[in-house]
């Protein structure tokens, strides 16, 4: 079921993004050749249960970490631990809170060190195919529009790279995963109406190379089946009478 | 956090469209009608609308007034067939 959020409701789930945009930045500060993914989600859990929060990703379905931390060709949900960070990798960071019952939901991409030219294209064609997907998230509009936009900006300039299919953006409130799912494709003015109050998570995943992804036998880590490099952006957003609300920002 | 996408299938071409519970009978096609539509009177004197199988299609068999031919029909809509052989 679809839920439309009051103001009030909305204002909660700002708080709740909010602390998911701090997370984000304390562990873009962190992030340095050396460190171990462990130390980052440590650091992130730390900080979120010292806002209130509740790390929403531990213990959903059994994960076992309070970030996602993906490497080069893992394209979401790696599980940290011992790895060490090394320069030149793109590390995508995806962090969860739950704030007095309300979720907030985002992730980004960074680039440690020095990498080449066209994986430094890749993660800003992310970053602004989500910004793409956000704009076109205004009430009246359909879910379609949103992955009609995101796939535009993904594509333009005869760009080529892979979107993911096979994992989704989603509705967010009470539940991380609410109705409807957000593809990062489609088709302009089909799939559901947006209306006010609608919450979601816009996230692409976009390769180097093709959109097929695999998951590792850990049963979480998603990767590219090419072996591609994949970058991830993501914000928490509600749709206002004013149009498109980022939650995930300080 | 990235849900997992479910995917609505669209239809499998294998499966045929015929169901089990569909009632055969046969009748003579008394009037072509539009988009490949045909009033066919059934022996027990009712007449269905009945549209071509999709196997009858493909191999372009021509059904024109006065055939006899064999119509499945539907336990739920006794006014609707499909037209699935026509007798020689």
């Amino acid at each position: 079921m679809v839920t439309r959020k009051s103001r009030q409701e909305i204002d909660q789930m700002r708080r709740a993004g909010r602390i998911v945009a701090e997370v984000l930045a304390l562990v873009e500060s962190e992030l340095e050749p050396g460190v171990s993914t462990g130390y980052l989600d440590r650091v992130a859990e730390k900080y979120i249960r010292s806002q209130g929060a509740v790390p929403s990703f531990k213990g959903y379905h059994g994960y076992p970490a309070s970030l996602c931390i993906s490497i080069d060709d893992e394209v979401v949900h790696g599980i940290p631990g011992e790895r060490i960070i090394r320069e030149g990798q793109l590390v995508s960071i995806d962090a969860g809170a739950i704030y007095q019952g309300w979720h907030g939901d985002g992730a980004r991409t960074f680039v440690v060190g020095g990498v080449r030219p066209d994986v430094t294209e890749l993660v800003e064609t992310t970053r602004v195919a989500l910004m793409a997907g956000i704009a076109a998230a205004v009430p009246g509009a359909r879910i379609g529009d949103i992955g009609a936009a995101v796939e535009g900006a993904a594509t333009r300039n005869g760009a080529r790279f892979g979107i993911v299919r096979q994992y989704v953006g989603h509705g967010i409130g009470t539940a991380m995963h609410e109705e409807p799912q957000v593809p990062n494709f489609g088709l302009p003015n089909r799939g559901m109406q947006l209306v006010p109050g609608i919450c979601l998570a816009i996230e692409p995943m976009l390769t180097l190379g093709s959109h097929e992804v695999e998951t590792r036998p850990d049963g979480w880590t998603v990767v590219t089946r090419d072996g591609s490099l994949a970058a991830h952006f993501e914000h928490t957003i509600a749709v206002t009478e004013r149009g498109p609300e980022i939650l995930t920002t300080v | 956090m990235a849900e997992r996408a479910t995917h609505v299938q669209k239809g499998n071409c294998d499966t045929p469209v015929a169901k089990k519970d569909a009632i055969e009978v046969e009748g003579t096609v008394v009037e072509p009608l539009p988009n490949t539509m045909f009033a066919v009177e059934l022996e027990n004197g009712h007449r269905v609308l009945a549209h071509i199988s999709g196997k009858l299609r493909m191999n372009f068999i021509r059904i024109l007034p006065g055939d006899r031919v064999r119509v499945e029909l539907s336990p739920y809509d006794l006014t609707r067939g499909r037209i699935t052989y026509r007798l020689k």
